[in-house]
């Protein structure tokens, strides 16, 4: 996973990569809980474009980082998720909140 | 239901979270024969990854168990037994409602089940307490030379 943060915009943009699911949902978290205490972003967007595999896991850990950047009153989307991981999105209602966009730099 | 399968096999592993991954590739490269689109083979990976989670995280806990996978190809079905020895569902009406989960704390959704039931035509959980719990779930794979001479027949008859 790499995380892209710009400044202007006070924008941070992780690429998630790989499988999501309950094995590697930690490390995921842990990663992205430390970039979003450095930068303090405004805006958060999860890319979704390389994510080969994800489970319900994906679910408590967007809800998770949802509930961790409101705290710190910032916005998060996602982007490019399509397929099962779409599916899975949809059937979670976790759309409501984070909803999908279709570029990450275009606000 | 006939009593001999086309095709059947058996996995059995200990109950680590970095043998999910194990066990939904295993199954996809097994169903793979049946010929499935990508999607449904995306959707049988999601079901047993939900149901192996399970195993590990709800019914093992923190110990170490045995986890084991049997799936039959039947005509166009596969059908995946995904069993643990494990501690049980109290509620198993409960457990299948979305959002319910009795580890909100570590950040779980509650849509393992309600996950498996979509993408899967059927499930069934069998759990006795303290003796451990069976997910079994079916799923039909469309045929495609069918959908192709209908698409064919429909192009011809316009």
């Amino acid at each position: 996973m790499e995380s892209k943060f710009y400044e202007k915009d006070k924008l941070l943009v992780f690429k998630m990569t790989d499988e999501i699911d309950d094995h590697n949902v930690q490390k995921i978290r842990g990663k992205v809980d430390y970039e979003i205490e450095r930068y303090m972003p405004k805006r958060i967007v999860f890319d979704f474009d390389n994510v080969s595999f994800m489970d319900s896991a994906g679910i408590g850990l967007m809800i998770g980082r949802y509930k961790f950047a409101t705290m710190i009153g910032a916005k998060v989307e996602m982007t490019n998720v399509q397929g099962s991981v779409k599916k899975i999105f949809e059937m979670s209602g976790i759309l409501r909140l984070i909803p999908i966009i279709e570029d990450a730099k275009a606000s | 239901m006939k009593d001999k399968f086309d095709n059947e096999m058996k996995l059995e592993f200990i109950s680590k979270s970095s043998n999910e991954a194990f066990a939904r590739v295993a199954v996809a490269a097994f169903a793979a024969q049946l010929d499935p689109t990508i999607e449904e083979l995306a959707d049988i990976k999601t079901a047993v990854s939900e149901a192996v989670t399970n195993s590990i995280i709800h019914g093992y806990e923190d110990k170490q168990g045995l986890i084991k996978v049997m799936c039959r190809l039947i005509d166009n079905k596969i059908i995946i037994e995904i069993s643990d020895k494990g501690k049980g569902i109290e509620d198993i009406e409960a457990a299948k409602e979305p959002l319910y989960t009795t580890k909100p704390n570590l950040e779980r959704s509650g849509m393992g089940f309600t996950i498996i039931e979509s993408f899967m035509d059927s499930m069934e959980i069998e759990s006795i307490l303290g003796l451990g719990t069976k997910v079994t779930m079916v799923k039909t794979i469309k045929e495609k030379v069918e959908n192709e001479e209908q698409e064919f027949q429909m192009l011809t008859n316009e």
